[in-house]
C-alpha cells in the first residue's frame, strides 16, 4: 500500500433485510483509491454503484441495513467508527456529489447561505466568515459574480449552476476524497463537459481522489485512470482504465460494449444482453451474469468465479472463460478498434 | 400511397406560451417555445430531432400530433392540412399518428391489466376482437400472451416500455413520434429497444420522428436529422452529413462536447454558460453570445435562415464551418472559443435563469 493510498475498501457486503428476503445489494467489493486517482465504476441500475458508495460515507442506517467488511481511510475503518467520530469525517474529508442537483438543494434557502451551513458544521467559525468562504468557493467553481449569485436561491440558478454550487459544498473542507455518483446525468451533453472538466480541475487541484460513479462508458473514458465494472453487486472486472477500454476480460463488458450506440459512426444492428438484470432477493447460482451470458458453460451456473487476475500481466476479472477466449473476444472490443471502423 | 412522398409537412411553424411573472404574477410575458419551424417527414423514414432541454424538440412533436395548437403556421398530415381542424375533426386521424413516451413508469395507468391498456385504442375506435389482436400485439414486441391480464409493475423497465410500444402500434398507425424512448432505460435494455423500432419499422413501413438528447441513440436511428436550439432548427441533414461535416457552430460544440469511449483526444469546444431563457431569446441569429464565430453587426442583427450548404444538408448560419474536426489554430483563430485547457468561465456572466 502506497502513502499516497486514500481509501482501502475491502470486502465491502451490504445487506438489507425486508419481509420479502434478504436484499444482496452489495457483495464482497474490495478496491483502493489513491491520490490524484478517478475511479470510474460503471453498471446498470441495481448494480450496486450507488449503495456501495453509501456504505463508504456511512449513510446507510445501521438499525435496517447489515454491513461487513473493512472501509479504511487513512487507516481509520470509518465502518467500526462510532457515528460522533465519524460525522467528523463524513462531509469533510469524504464529501459526496449527488446525482440531482434539483433534489439536493434546499429550495427555500439561499445558495450562499447553504455552503455557509456546510463551513459551519465542521469549523467554528463566525457566519460573516463562512459567507466569505461560500462566496469564494462559489466563484472558484465558475459561478460569474459569486457575490451576488450566493444570495440567490437554487431556482434561479440553471441545472449546470447547481451541480458547480453542490461541487462547492462538498469542496468546503478541502476534502480527500470525492465521491461523485452520476454528477452529470441530469444535465445536458454541453453542461455535462463542462462539469466533468470542473471535477477534473479540482482533483488536479487539490490532489485528491475522485470516485465517479455513472453508467455513461464515455465519461468514464475520458476521465478514470482506473474503472470497475459492477453487475448484481459484485465486482465483475477491475483494472486501469486502459487496459479495460483495450481489452476487456468480463462477458458483460462485452456486452456492455456491443449494445452502446456510439457517435462515431451508425452500427449495421446494436448487440443488446438479452433479458434484464437479477433481482438481488435471489441472484442467480454460480456466476451472477451467467443467466444472459452468450459465453457460459458447465461450471457458470454452479461456481462463482473468484474475482482474480486470470494470468499475471492481466486485470482481475470473475469470469471462468479461459485467457485465450478473453483475449480474443476482448480484443475485437478494444475501443481503438471501434475508432478505427469509423 | 398517396402520391406525396412527405407524410408530415411543417411549414412555419411557430408556438408561443403566454407566462405571468413577477410579483402576484402581474408581468406578462411570452415563452418562444417554437419559432418559425420547417421540416419535412418522408415516409418510411425516421427523422431525428436532437436538442438539449428546453429546445423545443417535443413541443414540436406535440404541435406535430396536434396535442397542442401553433399559434402561427401549418401542418400537413398525409397531404391534408391539421393544424385548424377541430378535436371531433381529428379523431379519424388519431389513428394514424401515434405517440411512444419517454417514462415507461408514468405513461402506464398501474390500476389497468395490459390487456386494458393495449386494447383501449381498440375500445375507443370501435374495434371488435381485441383480446386476439392484443395477444398478436404482444408477441410482436417481444412479450408473452400470458402477460394479458397483468399489471405495470410486475414488468421491468425494458419491458413497460414493450408495453407503450404496443399500445402505439395497435391501429396501425402511419406515424410514432417517439418522445425520449430509451433515455431512462438501462444500456443494455436500450439496446432491446432500439433494435426493436427497426425492426417494427421494417415488417410495419412505420415513419418514425424521434426525438433525444443522446446524439449517440439519434445516429443510431436516425436517418435525417433536425438539430434544434432554443426553438429553432439550426442544422438538417442526413446522419453522416451532420455527424461528419457538421456546418452550424452549435451542432459542431454539441458533438464535440459529447465523451467519447474512444481514446484519440479530440478538440473540444466548450460552450460558455447556459442556453438563454426563450422567454427573452437574443436577437437575430439566437446563438449568437455562444457562438465562437460571431460576428458583431451580422449576427447579432440579422436573422439566419436555413439554406443548403451541401447537397441536402441546411444550416442557418451566416459564417458555416468550412471543415470539421478544426485543427488548434483554427480553434484558436476563431474568436471568442474557449479551449478546454483554458478558464472556460468568463463570459458566463450575462448568462442568468431568471
Amino acid at each position: 500500500m502506497s502513502e499516497r493510498t486514500l481509501l482501502d475498501v475491502r470486502d465491502l457486503t451490504v445487506r438489507f433485510p425486508t419481509s420479502d428476503g434478504v436484499v444482496q445489494a452489495v457483495s464482497e467489493v474490495s478496491f483502493t483509491l489513491s491520490r490524484g486517482e478517478t475511479l470510474g465504476v460503471v453498471g446498470e441500475s441495481g448494480s450496486g454503484k450507488s449503495v456501495s458508495n453509501l456504505a463508504i460515507m456511512g449513510l446507510l442506517n445501521r438499525s435496517r441495513t447489515v454491513i461487513s467488511g473493512h472501509v479504511e481511510y487513512l487507516g481509520r475503518d470509518l465502518l467500526t467508527l462510532p457515528p460522533a467520530e465519524l460525522r467528523k469525517v463524513r462531509g469533510k474529508d469524504i464529501a459526496m456529489v449527488f446525482q440531482d442537483p434539483f433534489a439536493s438543494l434546499h429550495p427555500m434557502y439561499r445558495v450562499g447561505d447553504q455552503i455557509a451551513e456546510a463551513v459551519l458544521a465542521h469549523q467554528d467559525v463566525s457566519k460573516n466568515a463562512a459567507r466569505a468562504r461560500a462566496v469564494e468557493l462559489l466563484g472558484h467553481v465558475g459561478i460569474p459574480n459569486a457575490k451576488s449569485r450566493a444570495r440567490d436561491y437554487p431556482h434561479q440558478f440553471s441545472g449546470g449552476m447547481r451541480q458547480r454550487a453542490m461541487i462547492a459544498m462538498a469542496l468546503v473542507h478541502n476534502p480527500d476524497v470525492l465521491i461523485c455518483d452520476e454528477p452529470t446525468t441530469a444535465l445536458d451533453v454541453t453542461v455535462q463537459a463542462q462539469i466533468i472538466e470542473l471535477i477534473e480541475e479540482v482533483k488536479r487541484e487539490f490532489d485528491i481522489g475522485v470516485i465517479l460513479v455513472t453508467h455513461d462508458l464515455g465519461v468514464i473514458a475520458e476521465t478514470a485512470n482506473s474503472v470497475m465494472v459492477m453487475y448484481a453487486g459484485r465486482i465483475m472486472e477491475y483494472g486501469p482504465a486502459q487496459e479495460i477500454f483495450e481489452r476487456p476480460q468480463h462477458p458483460y463488458a462485452w456486452g456492455l460494449l456491443d449494445s452502446m450506440p456510439t457517435i462515431e459512426h451508425r452500427l449495421a444492428a446494436l448487440v443488446p444482453i438479452d433479458g434484464s438484470p437479477p433481482s438481488l432477493l435471489a441472484p442467480p447460482s454460480g456466476c451472477p451474469f451467467h443467466p444472459r451470458c452468450r459465453y457460459r458453460f458447465e461450471p457458470c451456473p454452479v461456481e462463482r468465479p473468484p474475482l482474480v487476475a486470470p494470468v499475471p500481466e492481466a486485470h482481475p476479472d470473475a469470469c471462468h472463460l479461459p485467457w485465450d477466449t478473453k483475449v480474443a473476444e476482448g480484443g475485437k472490443r478494444s475501443i481503438a478498434r471501434l475508432g478505427d471502423a469509423a | 400511397m398517396s402520391g406525396n412522398e412527405n407524410l408530415v409537412e411543417l411549414d412555419h411553424l411557430t408556438k408561443h406560451f403566454a407566462v405571468r411573472q413577477g410579483v402576484f404574477a402581474r408581468g406578462k410575458a411570452v415563452v418562444h417555445a417554437v419559432e418559425d419551424v420547417s421540416l419535412t417527414v418522408r415516409r418510411g423514414e425516421t427523422l431525428g430531432i436532437v436538442g438539449e432541454s428546453g429546445c423545443g424538440k417535443s413541443t414540436t412533436a406535440r404541435l406535430l400530433l396536434r396535442l397542442l395548437d401553433p399559434t402561427s403556421g401549418t401542418i400537413r398530415f398525409d397531404g391534408q392540412d391539421i393544424s385548424k381542424l377541430s378535436q371531433r375533426q381529428l379523431r379519424p386521424l388519431r389513428r394514424e399518428m401515434q405517440m411512444i413516451f419517454q417514462d415507461p413508469y408514468s405513461s402506464l395507468n398501474p390500476r389497468k391489466t395490459v390487456g386494458q391498456i393495449v386494447g383501449t385504442p381498440f375500445a375507443i375506435h370501435g374495434q371488435k376482437q381485441a383480446k386476439t389482436r392484443v395477444q398478436e400485439l404482444l408477441e410482436t414486441v417481444g412479450l408473452s400472451p400470458e402477460h394479458y391480464n397483468r399489471y405495470p409493475h410486475e414488468f421491468s423497465g425494458g419491458q413497460r416500455q414493450r408495453i407503450g410500444v404496443a399500445r402505439a402500434l395497435a391501429l396501425n398507425p402511419k406515424l410514432i413520434v417517439c418522445d425520449e424512448p430509451v433515455s431512462a432505460l438501462d444500456v443494455s435494455i436500450q439496446a432491446q429497444i432500439l433494435n426493436l423500432l427497426r425492426n417494427l419499422q421494417r415488417d410495419f413501413e412505420l415513419t418514425y420522428v424521434f426525438i433525444s438528447h443522446d446524439l449517440s441513440v439519434i445516429r443510431q436511428i436516425a436517418d435525417r436529422i433536425a438539430v434544434m436550439y432554443l426553438g429553432r432548427v439550426v442544422e438538417l441533414g442526413d446522419g453522416e452529413s451532420i455527424y461528419e461535416h457538421p456546418k452550424h457552430p452549435y451542432t459542431a460544440a454539441l458533438l464535440s462536447a459529447v465523451p467519447r469511449a474512444s481514446t484519440s483526444s479530440r478538440e473540444r469546444i466548450v460552450l460558455s454558460g447556459d442556453v438563454p431563457s426563450p422567454v427573452d431569446p437574443p436577437s437575430a441569429c439566437v446563438f449568437h453570445p455562444r457562438c465562437p464565430r460571431f460576428h458583431e453587426g451580422h449576427c447579432d442583427v440579422e436573422t439566419p435562415h436555413l439554406r443548403e450548404l451541401a447537397p441536402r444538408q441546411f444550416a442557418a448560419c451566416h459564417y458555416p464551418l468550412e471543415k470539421w474536426p478544426m485543427t488548434d489554430a483554427e480553434i484558436r483563430q476563431a474568436e471568442g472559443a474557449e479551449r478546454i485547457d483554458k478558464p472556460h468561465l468568463e463570459g458566463a456572466a450575462h448568462e442568468t435563469v431568471k
